[in-house]
């Protein structure tokens, strides 16, 4: 989330899509509730299902599952059309007046730069006009055919109405019912804030579902002001810190990114990610990026890392690929992985297509499960009747299962969607034998390092070189590896305006990652989570509650990051003056008097950066301002251009019939010829969770298993009659990677909508049910779900997909 | 009207039934049995945060025993906490289950392997497990770990064995966790996020 959970209270409209927030996230949608009761605040849902999000909300419209790019540029070109944009934020806070590359073009589907080969863009064009003096070249009048808001009114021009609602089938009246409410905050001293999750992640096209919301929120002029902003709930406890820390393929703690195989050279790799200002004057916060990258490597390496051997730039692995969870269950599919460690993480049930990743696990040498609760991936390889059909003997799959401590039993931080670290404590021991994950890493690492330091072997060096100055080197403690996150100087830091001032001295905690140094004097191991444990202590154990402005901040409760800052680009909560545009929700202000920002929130602006300045509030961007065309950023152009989902009900693409889905979206040989057609499976299949559980979680815990205790399905009234269907029949539901049998819920939640000419039916599945809990056993839902995700990613296509029922 | 001990034994002692003395509204303050002491009063409070979604409710979990060498803590209950700024002492229909979460029956207590073709489970220790394990990792890593590509560019990377971290683990333990692999050369490493 930009904003926090608190902060939707602000707001004046909120929607909901791609989401289910008082399912998903109950305790979270209190604050829409508080700002329906309190803020005059209207809710609208856009979902395909009457969820009970919808069900409290003011206005409803159904859409089609993998349609929202058209719906939104809908609504993009609504608000062009009716001049309904915050003009002095768009002018000032964006791209718009920037001109774009001569040879820049779109047409029939594809934009240009296109290899059909390849399935991949040469993105040369996807870039601005620049002058002699490197800058980029505007034209504030936006006269100019070819600046980026002129390019972007004629790209979704082709969005009418007509077009929305026959791609959507969403009812024209009910789109322009939904465009009219949004389109009043863009008054400037109005808000719409976004609320979102899987739904909008998990299609081909995902990443640009957001984008395409986080265009309308530049053009209403939401970001960085209370109420505003690009919210997105996030579904585990840490998936916010576990991204933070870049437990990712391709990434390192921070949002700093491993090298490319081609990247040999350090200079040329620190040079290509210290962004140089596109604009003149701009602070392009990513110029520290050095900073970052030598801080963590003073922290995983200590002393060997040295300016001579470039921090160990040689013993970070570097990519010839991105090796995402779809990219490595292909290979391992092909038979050339040979081991697999799921900590905390059931794949077999997470992932797309469960028949190839059943069969995937079986072709490995060793798989390691580290859980607390048994769960189906560790038994892939067991018979469990209809549910897990397999022959144990034939799989000689080595099985590892390690008992993990739970939450109650450990001690540390999470990061909530607001980007909060929350500290919490043990209140008791695991049951038997039970360790935690960090000690499991230890236990592994230290005795692959004493193998490594006896027996020698392939590349000791970084095995050998890791630092590790835990007390109890089995066991590092939650506040040793806290304290390395954050960071310290390792020797005294003198202020370089006064060489008089020491800023910290050797040793001593660092207040902020704005004391990093690219010269190997400070460490730290995650520089966004620098200020979370300060020579002041551990500020994420903080409990203080008060609430200063009334606006829900609470700054000192706990640590948010980056800076204890609570709303992100909350300098775009002001004009360009520096004054806020809407007194009432003041988060930061120009103070001439003091010359420095202030407010009740942590600046997100250089502290003295006087409005005359121009320093553009999108700190982190070269450009100082929001991108409403994303140059080279997205896999499947600048714009974000509506596809249908590669198992599309309607077998074209109504905007440009050659191109029907995501051009760029990688599939691999096999999986193009698994994906169904309508004419066999002639209904769109679309998964979702529950009020009442938790993944596949909560099966195991007995209160919820009573609750939500056997697997269903929901299908319409429409579907149920014209198949033959009572509530409560057993249904087969089938893709063309196999079939689960579940009960039938018949509903008037989910509607028949005409698209195109069709009449398209939604089966909901939801996805709580497998072979191993409490609750009684049913199949995994993944069986059905398509092997392919969004082109940047690789998020798979869960919400989304053709299925066919009959009466089981 | 208040009853002392003392009277009170001595009314008893006049021969009149207790149950009559309630029917004239007559509960003396001290004397009878008292109620049964509040459970959560004698337990140990401790603040945690709920694994689930990430709203990040605050949670108070209370566990009987003091938390003395030999007693062995179990949590016995656990509610929202009032505190919380964005809870506020709530709970959803998820987070309201956690106790049998905690307890759940498929809780792992120990170890163990399944061997190449059996079909059940053995235990074994952790000291087995881990140095299984480890020479399992160190044998593929040795024959497979790339430390150059044929081109001759400085690659580090092993490929053959891949990582899925735990996205509700906390920050302290991704952080090893990234330590750990990242070091041995791994790639294919992911959470939660990607799904």
């Amino acid at each position: 989330m930009t904003n926090h959970w608190v902060d939707i209270k602000n707001a004046n409209v909120i929607v909901i899509m791609g989401g289910n927030a008082a399912e998903a996230h109950p305790c979270g949608f209190k604050w829409v509730t508080e700002a329906k009761a309190h803020n005059k605040a209207r809710l609208i849902v856009v979902d395909p299902r009457f969820t009970r999000s919808a069900a409290v909300s003011d206005y409803y419209a159904p859409i089609r599952p993998g349609s929202d790019i058209a719906f939104l540029g809908g609504m993009i070109n609504y608000l062009l059309t009716h001049d309904k944009i915050q003009h002095e934020y768009v002018r000032k806070y964006s791209d718009a007046t920037f001109l774009v590359h001569g040879d820049y073009d779109f047409g029939d589907g594809l934009f240009s730069g296109y290899d059909e080969e390849k399935r991949s863009y040469d993105k040369t064009s996807w870039s601005y006009q620049k002058g002699a003096d490197g800058f980029v070249l505007t034209d504030e009048t936006l006269q100019n055919p070819r600046c980026v808001f002129n390019l972007m009114k004629q790209h979704y021009s082709r969005y009418t109405p007509e077009m929305v609602s026959r791609i959507t089938g969403t009812p024209k009246e009910q789109f322009l019912k939904v465009c009219e409410m949004i389109a009043e905050t863009a008054a400037p001293n109005k808000t719409t804030t976004f609320l979102y999750a899987l739904g909008w992640t998990q299609h081909s096209v995902g990443s640009q579902n957001i984008r395409t919301m986080a265009m309308i929120q530049i053009l209403l002029g939401n970001m960085g002001m209370a109420g505003g902003g690009i919210n997105a709930l996030r579904g585990h406890s840490n998936i916010q810190g576990l991204t933070d820390l870049g437990l990712l393929s391709n990434m390192l703690p921070g949002y700093l990114t491993l090298a490319g195989e081609k990247e040999q050279d350090f200079a040329a790799f620190l040079d290509k990610r210290a962004l140089k200002p596109l604009r003149p004057g701009q602070m392009s916060y990513w110029q520290n990026y050095p900073k970052f990258h030598v801080s963590l490597m003073k922290s995983w390496y200590g002393d060997a890392a040295t300016r001579e051997n470039n921090w160990c730039y040689d013993w970070l692995p570097k990519l010839d690929k991105v090796y995402d969870v779809l990219q490595v269950f292909e290979l391992m599919h092909q038979g050339k992985m040979n081991g697999y460690f799921a900590q905390g993480f059931n794949p077999l049930a997470s992932f797309p297509d469960k028949a190839k990743i059943g069969a995937a696990l079986a072709r490995l040498k060793y798989l390691v499960v580290i859980d607390p609760l048994a769960t189906e991936t560790s038994e892939f390889w067991k018979n469990f009747g209809e549910f897990n059909d397999v022959d144990p003997s034939g799989i000689q799959t080595e099985v590892f299962r390690l008992p993990s401590t739970c939450f109650a039993e450990e001690e540390g931080s999470l990061v909530s969607s607001s980007r909060v670290l929350q500290w919490h404590y043990k209140g008791a021991d695991a049951p038997g034998e039970a360790r935690n994950d960090a000690e499991i890493m230890a236990g592994l690492f230290l005795r692959l390092r004493e193998m490594y330091r006896q027996e020698g072997g392939a590349f000791p060096d970084a095995i050998l070189g890791t630092t590790w100055p835990y007390r109890i080197p089995e066991s590092p403690s939650p506040e040793e590896l806290a304290r390395e996150l954050n960071g310290k100087a390792l020797t005294d830091l003198v202020d370089p305006k006064d060489p008089a001032k020491v800023l910290a001295k050797a040793g001593e905690q660092l207040g902020s990652f704005a004391l990093l140094r690219d010269d190997g004097s400070t460490a730290s191991g995650c520089w966004i989570f620098s200020g979370s444990w300060t020579q002041a202590g551990n500020l994420m154990a903080r409990r203080d509650n008060a609430d200063p402005s009334g606006l829900g901040n609470t700054p000192d409760w706990a640590y948010a990051w980056p800076a204890n800052r609570r709303i992100i680009y909350n300098r775009a909560s002001c004009d360009p003056s520096g004054k806020p545009w809407d007194p009432k929700r003041k988060v930061i202000a120009w103070n001439a008097k003091e010359g420095k920002w202030l407010g009740m929130d942590v600046p997100d602006m250089r502290p003295d950066a006087a409005p005359e300045e121009n320093v553009g509030p999108f700190i982190m961007n070269p450009e100082g301002v929001a991108r409403l065309f994303a140059v080279d950023k997205m896999a499947e152009g600048p714009f974000p251009e509506h596809y249908e989902p590669f198992e599309t009900p309607i077998d074209t693409n109504p905007l440009h019939p050659r191109v029907v889905s995501n051009p760029a979206a990688r599939v691999f040989k096999g999986d193009m010829d698994a994906f169904g057609k309508a004419a066999e499976f002639p209904y769109v299949g679309t998964t979702y969770r529950l009020t009442e559980h938790f993944h596949y979680w909560t099966k195991h815990a007995k209160l919820n298993a009573i609750l939500q205790p056997e697997q269903f399905v929901e299908i319409g009234e429409d579907l149920a009659r014209a198949k033959g269907i009572s509530a409560g029949d057993r249904i087969k539901v089938s893709s063309n990677r196999g079939h689960i049998v579940a009960v039938a819920v018949v509903t008037k939640r989910i509607r028949m909508l005409d698209v195109d000419g069709r009449k398209v039916h939604t089966v909901g599945i939801p996805i709580h049910w497998g072979f191993k809990g409490v609750a009684r056993n049913g199949y995994l839902a993944n069986t059905l779900t398509p092997f392919v995700g969004d082109a940047n990613t690789q998020t798979p296509e869960f919400k989304s997909f053709l299925v066919n029922i009959e009466k089981a | 009207m208040q009853v002392s001990r003392r009277q009170f034994f001595k009314i008893c002692a006049a021969g009149v039934s207790s149950s009559s003395l309630a029917v004239m509204g007559f509960s003396p303050g001290t004397a009878l049995a008292q109620a049964r002491e509040y459970k959560l009063s004698r337990a140990t409070e401790t603040r945690n945060t709920c694994p689930y979604c990430s709203v990040g409710c605050g949670i108070l979990m209370y566990s009987l025993g003091d938390r003395s060498k030999n007693a062995k803590s179990e949590i016995i209950h656990i509610e929202g906490d009032p505190d919380h700024p964005v809870n506020r002492g709530t709970l959803c229909p998820k987070g309201a289950g956690l106790l049998d979460f905690v307890h759940s029956p498929n809780r792992l207590q120990y170890p163990e392997v399944r061997e190449a073709g059996a079909s059940e489970w053995k235990r074994i220790s952790w000291d087995d497990a881990l140095a299984r394990i480890a020479r399992h990792m160190k044998a593929d890593r040795d024959k497979n770990f790339v430390a150059r590509t044929d081109d001759g560019l400085t690659v580090n990377r092993w490929l053959t064995t891949g990582f899925l971290a735990a996205s509700a683990a906390s920050n302290e333990s991704g952080y090893l966790t990234h330590k750990v692999v990242r070091n041995l050369g791994m790639l294919a490493v992911d959470n939660q996020a990607r799904v």
